[in-house]
């Protein structure tokens, strides 16, 4: 028996599908979702109802992950758009956010190079900033224009800024370590 | 009208009944069991009045063995039979351990784990392990009066997956029915959080005898949500007793010792670790078998010197949850101390200093993960009293899969809240291809060689197609208890082969069953009796559960149709209840699990939709 998930995982927490979320409301549900699904409170019941238990928590939990962090959610919103981000094909970016992208990078080289922590927790909180515009011209483009070729072009962005989180979060656990 | 008779009296289960439930923290050092009577949470004590059992098991002649404090007493005599901190064996290979030269005993270096030859026989860890956890089961139920519903297992937050797997086998191996495997510093969440009624982000600093954790939560209205978690499985009081050791060989400029002098400066290192804790100085006095008398002094000062690159060690994985968590130390509000490691003065103060707030110490660091466990295990036997809380927890390593060149693809990433599942697509590289390889790792490094194989499996029968034509869909599945299943299936030809693979270092169900076999006939004990008393206990479950649904939703939800076929099934189970035959009631029972499967969507559906109808509502009032 299929189950019954609601149409998207905006439905599955009672909210309207947009980028600018009350994420308190989303947390709150959440929570209460998991409080009636989780496999804790079926570890005792029978069998077909602990593995459900299972599928609807796991169900919970990916949704909950793709709405909670903006470049998922975003991600996700053209999706159920049927629009296609093209992270891995799509590589044409701005030329200046390519020149930035490059300087982050070397400065990253050059503070574990120096063994800089300030430096790197400096570069983190740029990045940062960048991300929160990011993400102002993503309410704009999906919210209110229905841009989704320009909200597209902002994921690709994203996912860039993202991965140069991870890079800055590396470094630092190797120059601590 | 079938309900009246199926509660007929002295026939149905009583759903008051409390049901026993044990929670039990397998420690590296000590091993403790606790419950929860009367609403509170109680560690059980031996009957010389202990709460700690020593996790150390001496094996003997003949298969027998000894457990607990008989057995510590003669470790220095009989140190190759005499295993300690077996925890730090479970699920590893030889080469994993560290000093394992050090150690006085004989090693085998079997296939997935490491095993310990004694005069006893070759013994796994997993059959060490499941020797403490008997002891314990022993202890409980001659406390509690009866056979347990079930266990919850605390294991070390970073613990890996073959960790995991082979505390469960141990577990299953000491007969007992593991509610869950919760991490450590969970559950001394749980007893913290919910004696002290706490909200906002805490962290959990968890040095035991051999692991180190650090997990930071946020408590929030009941629920106890783990944002991040990091750690060390080999880091604990162990190493602390390791530095001591070291330091009484350089300051006596002792040659290197045989075993029982190894093992007796160990015991000394450790009982000057314990006693700085409540004095500036301590003697460390010993007669090594040379006829060589030992004294020397060590001060707490020294002892921090010494041991300043271990505390050290915890504080970099300290940095890293905080940082998973997008957290600064300022956002946390406190936090609790666990694991007698703890209880040294210069952990304590590089804690505070780390966070800038006196660390909580106000539960017994040794007690408050086995009372953690209890208060869950309570909850999930179904007896009253935790429906208005939940744990959320996370899986400490990621998961990936080995990609051409010896990359790892990471598939569900680490601090992933569970259970999960995450699913990529691979593709064949070779015309014609009909079976791909694949290689399951968990860890945080690029490379496969630097990260732990898992296991290893084939996907056969994908039908000859052009290079990248086949669609092969990779599903990872992480359970509540953090153990991993695999699946992987070809798509785009409609033909559908899986393989469930679990971790090489896991035993299959069939070598459980066996060594259970094993271990009974020993004990003269009756398998088939034991199988059918379990399947007892479950159908009286099954039935209870079935039953209070149908009280609950059987009205607004089954057509009358529906609940005839339903009813049947439970007549039918009723009915071989009374016989002795495990496999009818087995068979009854799987037989009324198919038929309520639709009647248990419909209710989750039902309960989902409740809350959401119920925010709507309110939300709508609001404005």
């Amino acid at each position: 028996m299929p189950l019954d998930f609601g149409k998207n995982y905006f439905d599955l927490f009672g909210l309207a599908p947009s980028f600018q979320l009350d994420t308190l409301a989303l947390e709150q549900h959440y929570r209460e979702i998991q409080l009636q699904v989780h496999p804790d409170k079926f570890a005792h019941a029978a069998d077909a109802d602990r593995r459900l238990s299972m599928q609807w928590a796991t169900y919970v939990n990916e949704a909950y992950q793709a709405l909670k962090h903006p470049l998922s959610r975003a991600r996700y919103l053209l999706q159920i758009n049927g629009v296609d981000t093209e992270e891995e094909s799509n590589t044409a970016m701005p030329a200046e956010f390519l020149m930035q992208q490059m300087e982050w990078r070397e400065a990253i080289v050059e503070a574990e190079a120096a063994n800089d922590i300030d430096a790197l927790e400096r570069l983190a909180a740029k990045l940062r900033a960048e991300s929160r515009s990011l993400q102002a011209r993503l309410t704009e483009a999906l919210d209110v224009g229905k841009d989704y070729t320009a909200a597209a072009g902002s994921v690709r962005m994203m996912k860039f800024l993202e991965k140069l989180g991870e890079e800055i979060n590396r470094v630092l656990d190797a120059l601590e370590t | 009208m079938a309900l009246l008779q199926i509660v007929e009296p002295g026939m149905g289960a009583n759903p008051h009944q409390h049901r026993l439930a044990v929670g039990i923290d397998l420690g590296t050092t000590n091993s403790l069991v606790a419950t929860v009577r009367s609403g509170l949470s109680v560690v059980l004590n031996d009957e010389a009045g202990r709460a700690l059992l020593p996790s150390v098991v001496r094996y003997v002649a003949e298969g027998a063995h000894e457990v607990g404090y008989p057995a510590q007493a003669l470790q220095s005599k009989d140190p190759h039979n005499t295993v300690v901190s077996v925890k730090r064996f479970m699920g590893r290979g030889l080469k994993d351990i560290a000093n394992s030269g050090e150690m006085p005993y004989q090693f085998v270096d079997a296939p997935g784990m490491v095993q310990l030859r004694t005069v006893a026989g070759v013994k796994s860890p997993v059959e060490i392990s499941a020797d403490i956890l008997r002891e314990l089961r022993g202890r409980a139920e001659q406390a509690l009066g009866g056979d347990l519903v079930g266990a919850v297992i605390t294991v070390p937050a970073y613990f890996d997956d073959a960790q995991r797997q082979a505390t469960k086998d141990a577990a299953r191996l000491a007969g007992l029915n593991i509610l869950r495997l919760l991490n450590e510093p969970t559950a001394a969440a749980v007893a913290y959080g919910l004696d002290n009624g706490s909200e906002g982000v805490f962290a959990v600093y968890d040095l035991g005898g051999g692991t180190f954790d650090i997990s930071i939560l946020r408590l929030q209205r009941g629920v106890f949500e783990v944002l991040a978690t990091n750690g060390d499985s080999a880091l604990g009081g162990d190493d602390f007793d390791q530095r001591i050791f070291c330091w009484i060989l350089e300051q006596a400029k002792l040659p290197p010792l045989g075993p029982h002098d190894s093992r007796l400066l160990l015991t000394k290192a450790r009982e000057a670790k314990e006693a700085l804790t409540e004095h500036p100085q301590v003697n460390i006095t010993a007669m090594l078998a040379s006829g060589a008398a030992l004294d020397l002094t060590l001060d707490g000062k020294t002892l921090a010197e010494i041991t300043q690159g271990l505390v050290n060690k915890t504080l970099q994985p300290t940095r890293k949850a905080l940082r998973d968590a997008a957290l600064s130390v300022e956002d946390v509000k406190g936090v609790v101390m666990v694991g007698g490691a703890t209880r040294m003065p210069h952990i304590q103060r590089a804690v505070a200093e780390f966070f800038h707030t006196e660390p909580l110490n106000n539960l017994d660091p040794d007690k408050v993960v086995a009372l953690g466990a209890a208060i869950q295990a309570n909850v999930l036997a179904g007896n009253r009293g935790g429906d208005d809380w939940l744990l959320l927890d996370v899986i400490p390593l990621s998961l990936g899969i080995e990609t051409m060149g010896g990359l790892v693809e990471k598939i569900v990433p680490r601090n992933s809240t569970i259970p999960i599942a995450r699913a990529q697509e691979f593709t064949t590289f070779k015309d014609g291809q009909t079976a791909m390889g694949f290689h399951v790792v968990q860890g945080e490094r690029e490379l496969v060689s630097d990260c732990r194989s898992l296991a290893r499996f084939e996907l056969r029968g994908i039908p000859p197609m052009v290079a990248g034509a086949a669609r092969i869909r990779v599903t990872f599945q992480v359970d509540a208890d953090g153990l991993l299943s695999v699946m992987a299936r070809e798509k785009s030809t409609g033909t559908e082969t899986s393989v469930v693979v679990k971790p090489s270092y896991g035993l299959s169900d069939d070598e459980v069953t066996a060594m259970l076999q094993d271990s009974q006939n020993h004990a003269h004990d009756d398998m088939a009796a034991r199988t059918l008393r379990e399947n007892l206990v479950e159908a009286e479950r099954l039935l209870e559960a079935t039953l209070s649904a149908l009280l609950e939703d059987g009205e607004q939800l089954l057509t009358p149709e529906e609940r005839t076929v339903i009813d049947v099934r439970v007549w039918a189970l009723r009915g071989v209840l009374s016989g002795n035959d495990a496999q009818e009631i087995r068979q009854a029972m799987d037989a009324l699990n198919r038929e309520t499967e639709f009647f248990a969507a419909r209710r989750m559906d039902a309960n989902v939709r409740k809350v959401l109808t119920g925010h709507r509502l309110t939300e709508l009032e609001e404005n």
